[in-house]
């Protein structure tokens, strides 16, 4: 596939099996833009955790809800946005789940991940939004 | 309500007395999915009474943060048992997973089979 600019908006059904379908969109976007592994695996990581969160969390699995998703895969940078319907959250109130005793808990690591996956992460207005890019690494050598 | 038995979302082949699992799919994502490993793991500790078990994570190309939680689970509940789970064959992409979350320093994580199995 060649490089080419990718600029997509789609209104999900609040149903989880529709992230497998965006993941595999991106992750062609990406592979046309000649992103590294790395970089495919830490943005489907981040848009698989800020979905799942939106269908969840936000529109707490109402199939009445949807969720609006808007990508843009660039030479070198991703972009994507992601709204739900819910009442929105705030993520620094989150505790840091590498801390005790939240490490113990079984669940609340997404935004955590998120964070420490993308190069910029915002929830602008009430946090039923969040914004997210990732730039292109650099190169690697292959480890094998 | 079908009685069918559903198939094994992993494979166990015994080595003495440990357990190695191999998973079966190569995301381990959904939450129902998750929730039949998790139910797979289980039953080797409840049912089978293993107490040894070694996941080797070598055909897992992608996981997300549920997937962890079930491991903490499992780590917890053979920690009550007496037992002990040991990780291995851990992708790169997936082993900063555990780094970053800290989980690396309370889940067992070694290179290889043969590095786990010598663990117990």
């Amino acid at each position: 596939m060649n490089p080419r600019e990718f600029n997509i908006t789609l209104i999900l059904p609040n149903v989880l099996t529709e992230v497998r379908r965006v993941q595999d969109d991106i992750e062609s976007a990406l592979q046309a833009n000649q992103f590294g592994d790395t970089d495919v695996f830490a943005i489907k990581l981040a848009v698989e955790e800020a979905l799942v969160n939106a269908i969840k969390h936000g529109n707490q699995l109402d199939p009445d809800k949807k969720v609006r998703v808007s990508y843009s895969v660039m030479a070198e940078r991703f972009r994507i946005s992601i709204s739900d319907e819910g009442p929105g959250f705030n993520p620094t109130e989150l505790p840091d789940p590498t801390e005790e005793p939240f490490q113990e808990r079984g669940c609340g690591r997404g935004v955590f991940l998120i964070k420490s996956f993308m190069t910029s992460v915002e929830y602008p207005g009430c946090g039923n939004t969040v914004v997210m890019t990732k730039d292109k690494s650099p190169d690697e050598p292959d480890d094998e | 309500m079908s009685t069918t038995p559903r198939k094994p979302r992993v494979t166990v082949e015994d080595v003495g007395d440990v357990a190695v699992v191999h998973f079966v799919d190569k995301k381990i994502l959904d939450e129902q999915n998750i929730q039949m490993i998790g139910d797979d793991l289980f039953r080797l500790v409840e049912e089978l009474g293993r107490r040894k078990m070694l996941l080797n994570f070598s055909n897992v190309e992608f996981m997300s943060s549920a997937a962890l939680g079930k491991l903490i689970r499992l780590h917890q509940r053979m920690t009550q048992v007496g037992g002990k789970v040991i990780l291995c064959h851990i992708a790169k992409d997936i082993l900063t997973v555990f780094k970053l979350t800290k989980l690396d320093k309370m889940l067992k994580i070694v290179a290889d089979e043969q590095t786990g199995l010598a663990s117990f």
